[in-house]
């Protein structure tokens, strides 16, 4: 699981393949087709698929000479949701911190309604 | 999108809410937020031994600080319990600065690991101030296991509640 974590992370890293995903999210297409727009060689964006299809985002069917490329969104939204999740465990602990900065002044002292501190 | 390479954003870009970015130069997690606040608010939050409990967890009687040391070389160490969890975490602060700090960080469960946690506070000139937080683990693996176990947050109360929200999401 993590190793598959980190070859998406390393994956998504490169500008060029996180657009190649973000075209692949509107419909399957051909690596010539996905190569048309970029003024790179037909195998470098050949070689992006590949470092893709290797991490489990996209898969290329095997039965037509075209082999249209395939946004496996669900390993997608798998790491969405892993990092929202963490995304709001920070969250919920700078609310808290939002609460806790109310009760200071600019100075970061102690408000005079402040109440006593919890500390063990 | 949540990786990228870059690690400036523009100026004009606001963080109401925590925004979570894994680095993709360098096995490093960013956490960008605004806070209502001055720098030194946010300062004192974070070295004040009975501020930083009253924010640290939900539920500040279940953690409790047993090593408190605010200064350059310095060291803290706190115990965190949920349930049947228990769980201990501990580092030096390295920096001490009102717009910077450095420490690291070691969950006890696995004391090899240690990461090097830089939290820096940018005044936004509007009453607002910036925290940047950068989490350097020392590997990628490392990183993206905990990106993936939100270890250090497990033992939050919401923890449970987030799983449902997250399950809801889901089909």
């Amino acid at each position: 699981m993590t190793d598959q974590l980190s070859r998406v992370f390393a994956a998504l890293a490169d500008p060029t393949r996180r657009d190649l995903v973000a075209r692949l999210a509107v419909g399957d297409a051909t690596v010539g087709a996905l190569a048309e727009p970029y003024d790179v060689s037909f195998q470098a964006i050949s070689k992006h698929v590949k470092v893709l299809e290797d991490a489990g985002l996209v898969s290329r069917s095997k039965d037509a000479q075209r082999r249209p490329v395939h946004l496996e969104a669900e390993v997608f939204d798998l790491m969405t949701k892993w990092i929202e999740r963490y995304r709001l465990q920070a969250e919920e602990r700078f609310s808290r911190l939002d609460a806790v900065l109310a009760d200071l002044d600019d100075e970061g002292n102690d408000l005079p309604t402040t109440r006593e501190g919890t500390a063990s | 999108m949540t990786t990228t390479s870059e690690q400036n954003p523009t100026a004009t870009e606001r963080y109401d809410e925590a925004a979570i970015e894994a680095d993709a130069s360098v096995p490093a997690i960013h956490i960008r937020r605004d806070f209502r606040a001055t720098p030194k608010q946010l300062f004192r939050a974070h070295t004040d031994r009975d501020v930083f409990a009253r924010w640290m967890g939900p539920k500040e009687l279940r953690n409790e600080i047993t090593e408190w040391d605010a200064r350059d070389g310095g060291s803290w160490r706190y115990t965190a319990r949920h349930d049947d969890f228990e769980g201990s975490f501990r580092g030096c602060f390295h920096t001490v600065r009102e717009d910077r700090i450095v420490q690291t960080f070691t969950w006890e469960g696995m004391p090899d690991s240690v990461s090097l946690e830089t939290m820096t506070f940018e005044d936004l000139g509007d009453g607002r101030t910036r925290l940047h937080a950068v989490s350097l683990c020392d590997s990628f693996e490392a990183r993206d296991q905990w990106l993936a176990s939100g270890m250090e947050v497990g033992v939050n109360e919401g923890y449970a509640e987030l799983d449902r929200l997250l399950a809801d999401d889901e089909v």
